[in-house]
Order: structure tokens, then sequence, then C-alpha cells
């Protein structure tokens, strides 16, 4: 009889597929059904952003921000304004910082919820979904209040956001987190206990606390492994120490925990947006910094000098002092970071952007090799990644 | 901060000859060191208890055209203990931008490398893979480079 021969099968998934989240190209080594090996492709949406930043004044970049994490705009809006202000000493009002919390936790919970339907999805549940969007319309309705956009917001503004809170806002928030735990719970009773989630997930896509250190994991990834890792509690930003929550940890760091450790994250932000409900603050939502800030629309259209002033700094920018920055935060992806180096021109000397999903991808191939097909797609879409975010 | 500046202090004492330049903004400080001593000094960094920079937040490249040594090479550490963050900086000329490849000390160097490589043109010293990453294999140029034209090669501007 002749001897049976073994050899691997390149398997090409994507670029195109619903799997991959967006534009993805991965190169998976088969042996049979279990990944050997496997080589993500990035790159299809490279728009060079870096190099943009690098022609554009501070002002005129807030929204390309918004293009990189579009799951969660108004978080990159949050880590680039932080990091410029940072680079000017820009001291930002107390009502201003109140309000960023309260745009980028509704963005957390808005990414966390398409990421729990997509991923239900991916595992075969086609039910979440479609709660979980219906939430996110909610919130949609809300950021839209704000500022116009929907998903792409650009309501930050350096030195604080670009109007105030719209009258009627805080009721209407009011009345999604007295509703939104529920739901939470109910999502819950369609997936925790259920068998056959738990059959797709547990023990699936391991990532060790030690593994999670060395690749960079962060958010959701990190936590799941048993890292308490959290910006918001490590290195406090915009007032996030006055507010009481918890940043969920599980130790077995498989696609369950990832699932466990967002599902409770939507119940802490649901937590911080009431207390900066019952604490906001009076006074301006813009920092009083002329040689930053552009004056008030109202006098640009009455008074000569605020408009010279609207022009000079909206053609011309402002000049940061010399030196360099950098200033991350946590995003429902894990540390988002902005590395800004200033020359003293109007225009970044550089600026570099440190997307948490680029780097938690990277964990990839670590966590499937020697799973099944059918788990690699469980743990991809257990990273949560946006291509946006990651491609630059 | 004053904590930050015993990083700086500690470096100093332990590598006199290795340490370049030291600095400061915002409360944020960091140190240029020679690229001989940049796995030394970053394993120090890491493996010291007092220290223990566990985190490799990332790598990137600046480009200061025309200033020679042109490039610098920026290693944002971050410690999952004290919760610390740290930077270091290597220097390199535009003849030879090599620097040692960080891989073998914290992993997700990786992909950091190979985008500094793919954008800016910085080689790694014993890295595993390194290939473009972002744009196609067979692109030429590093467009985060200074010469390199906003609108790309063959434009002016």
């Amino acid at each position: 009889m002749e001897e049976s021969r073994s050899e691997t099968l390149m398997l090409n998934v994507g670029p195109h597929h619903p799997s991959t989240h967006g534009v993805l190209r991965v190169l998976v080594e088969l042996d049979g059904e279990r990944v050997v090996d496997l080589k993500p492709d990035l790159g299809f949406l490279h728009r060079g952003v870096e190099k943009l930043a690098e022609s554009k004044t501070y002002h005129q970049f807030i929204p390309v921000t918004d293009r990189l994490d579009y799951m969660a705009a108004s978080y990159n809006n949050f880590a680039y304004c932080l990091a410029v202000e940072e680079l000017l000493g820009l001291e930002v009002p107390p009502r201003a910082q109140y309000i960023r919390v309260l745009i980028g936790e509704l963005n957390r919970i808005f990414s966390h919820l398409f990421w729990l339907g997509t991923h239900a999805h991916d595992l075969g549940a086609m039910t979440p979904i479609f709660y979980a969007l219906r939430e996110r319309e909610e919130i949609m309705n809300l950021l839209e209040m704000c500022c116009g956009g929907r998903l792409t917001q650009t309501y930050f503004r350096i030195g604080g956001v670009s109007a105030d809170l719209p009258e009627g806002f805080v009721e209407k928030v009011r009345q999604f987190t007295g509703h939104f735990p529920k739901r939470v719970d109910e999502y819950e009773t369609l997936l925790t206990e259920n068998p056959i989630w738990k059959e797709r997930a547990v023990g699936v896509g391991v990532l060790s606390k030690e593994d999670a250190i060395a690749l960079g994991a962060s958010g959701p990834m990190a936590r799941g492994s048993g890292l308490a890792l959290d910006v918001r509690k490590t290195n406090p930003y915009s007032s996030y120490q006055d507010f009481d929550f918890e940043i969920p940890v599980f130790q077995e760091g498989d696609v369950y925990s990832r699932y466990l450790v967002r599902m409770e994250e939507l119940r802490q932000s649901t937590r911080i947006i009431e207390q900066v409900l019952d604490r906001l603050p009076d006074g301006p939502y813009l920092a009083e910094a002329p040689r930053v800030v552009p004056p008030p629309k109202e006098r640009t259209l009455s008074e000569i000098e605020a408009l010279i002033h609207h022009f000079i700094l909206y053609q011309e920018g402002f000049r940061p002092p010399v030196g360099e920055v950098y200033v991350c935060v946590e995003s429902p992806r894990g540390e988002m970071g902005y590395y800004l180096v200033s020359d003293g021109s109007p225009r970044p000397y550089r600026l570099k952007i440190r997307p948490p999903a680029f780097v938690n991808l990277e964990s990839l191939a670590r966590m499937s090799r020697g799973r099944l097909l059918a788990d690699l797609i469980a743990i991809l879409s257990s990273v949560d990644i946006v291509l946006a975010e990651i491609d630059r | 901060m004053s904590e930050e500046r015993t990083v700086v202090e500690t470096l100093q004492e332990r590598f006199p000859q290795a340490v370049e330049e030291v600095g400061e903004f915002r409360g944020q400080s960091w140190v240029v060191v020679r690229k001989e001593n940049l796995l030394e000094v970053c394993s120090f960094l890491r493996d010291e208890p007092e220290l223990a920079f566990d985190f490799l937040s990332f790598v990137c490249g600046v480009d200061y055209l025309p200033r020679e040594p042109r490039f610098e090479v920026v290693y944002q550490l971050y410690s999952t203990k004290s919760h610390k963050r740290f930077r270091v900086k290597t220097r390199v000329n535009s003849q030879d931008p090599t620097v040692p490849s960080v891989t073998s000390l914290w992993a997700t160097a990786d992909w950091h490398e190979r985008e500094t490589f793919d954008l800016m043109g910085i080689h790694f010293q014993n890295h595993p893979d390194l290939r473009r990453i972002l744009l196609p294999s067979d692109w030429v140029g590093h467009p985060l480079r200074k010469d390199y034209p906003l609108r790309g090669p063959d434009r002016t501007s």
C-alpha cells in the first residue's frame, strides 16, 4: 500500500468577507481543518493619515481622526484633542471634561453594541444583532442631537466641545440609561448561558497574561486575560477619577472572557453616564484661550475683531511650543495614543497614532494556532477590529 | 513625575556612555541612547524590578531632515506594574538607517518595526520578518520621510 502523504493547504480568507469586518486578508495555513499558522495582510484601507497630519493645522486634523476608529469616532477626537492640549498646556473647563466623558462613554456603548451584534452573528446567533442595533440607533439619535453627526461626530474641539449640550438632551440620556441595563440583561439571556454559545467561545483562542503583555494587548483583550489595565483607572484623564466604576477582569483569556468583559463594560459605562448627568457642572464648554480657541460664532457675526480672530485661527492656525508628548486614552478597543512632535509651526511635525486594534490583531496568530478554522472566525471577531483604524 | 526623573537618573548612572541626551516636556521625560547600546538599555528597562517596563506601546520613526543623524527611532514604554510611561530614543544617520530589533524583548515590536520600516525606511537588524505591512510589497519609497511628496512620488507637492 502506498504511504499516505500529508501536506498543508493555504487558504485565503478575505479581503472581502463578512467575517473579516472590513477589508482584511488573512492567509491561513491549514492542516485539514486545523490552523497551522496565519499571516494577516493589512493596508487595504491605508490612506496615509499620519503623513496627511503634517500638512494640516491642528484644528483641521480633528475631522480626520473620526475616520480612524469610526465605531467610536468621538474617542479619536478625545485622544487627539487631549494630546494637543497637553502640548499647549491648555486646561479644559470642568463642564467640557464631563461632556467629553459622557460622549466618550456613549461611544463605548455604541461600539460594544455593534461588536456584540456582529460577534454573535459570526458565531451563528442571528438574533442579538437586531436588538443591539435597536439600542445603537438610540445612541446615534442622541449624538445627532449634540452635533448633527451620527457616525462621525467631530463634536470635540481643542479646548472643549463645539457646542453646549442641547436642551432636553440630559432627559433623553436619562431615558436611555433608565432602560439600557435591562436590555443588557436581555442580551445575556440569549447568550451567556446558552450551551451552543459556550461551546463556541469557552476555551477558544486563549491568550495568556504573559503573552498579552508581550504582544502589547490592551482594552478588553488584556482584561479578558487577567490584566487589570484601563487607562481611565491607571492614568485618569478628563476627570475620570471623579467617577465610581469598576473595570471587569476575567482570567481565562478566551473568546468567552472577552465577551464577558464587554458585557460588563456596557453596564459600567451606563453607571459613568448616570454619574456625569447627576454632577454635570455649569460653566463654559470651551476653554478661554484666545490664541487657540476661536471666538463664539455669534460674536464673529457682529464684531470685526472677532471675525479677524476667527479667520486667523482657521487660516493660519496656532503655534504650540516646541516639544513632544504622548497621550493615550482607553478607547473601546484599548490604549489609543497620539504621539505628537511639534517644531513650533502651526502644523504637527510628526503625528504617530497608536491604534489599539492594530496591536491587538497582532495576537491573532498566537491565539489561533492549533485551533479549527471555524474557531479562527470566532477569535478574529473577539478581537474587535476596525480596519480603518488599523490601516490608517 | 519625580519617579520618572529617577528613571533618567538610574539610566545615566548605569549607562554613562550610552545616554547621549535627556529631555523633558510637560512632565514626560525621555533619553536618547546610542544605538550600539539600545538593546542593553532596553533589556535593563524591562528586567530591572524597580522599573519593569514590560509593555511596549509603540515604535515609530521621526525624520529630522536635513539634520544628521537624520532619523530618530522612538520606543514608548509602559509598566503594567507601576503604570509609569517612559520614552527611549535612538538616532541613526541617513547613510545607514539601521537599528537592532527589539522583538526579542517585546514580541509586539514585530508589527511596529515593520510599519516603521515600511513608512520611514528604517531597517531593523535581526527582525524575524521585515516586510512592508501597510503598503503593497512593490511600493517604492517611504512616505513618512520628509522628502517624500505629500501627494505621491510622481508629484512635486
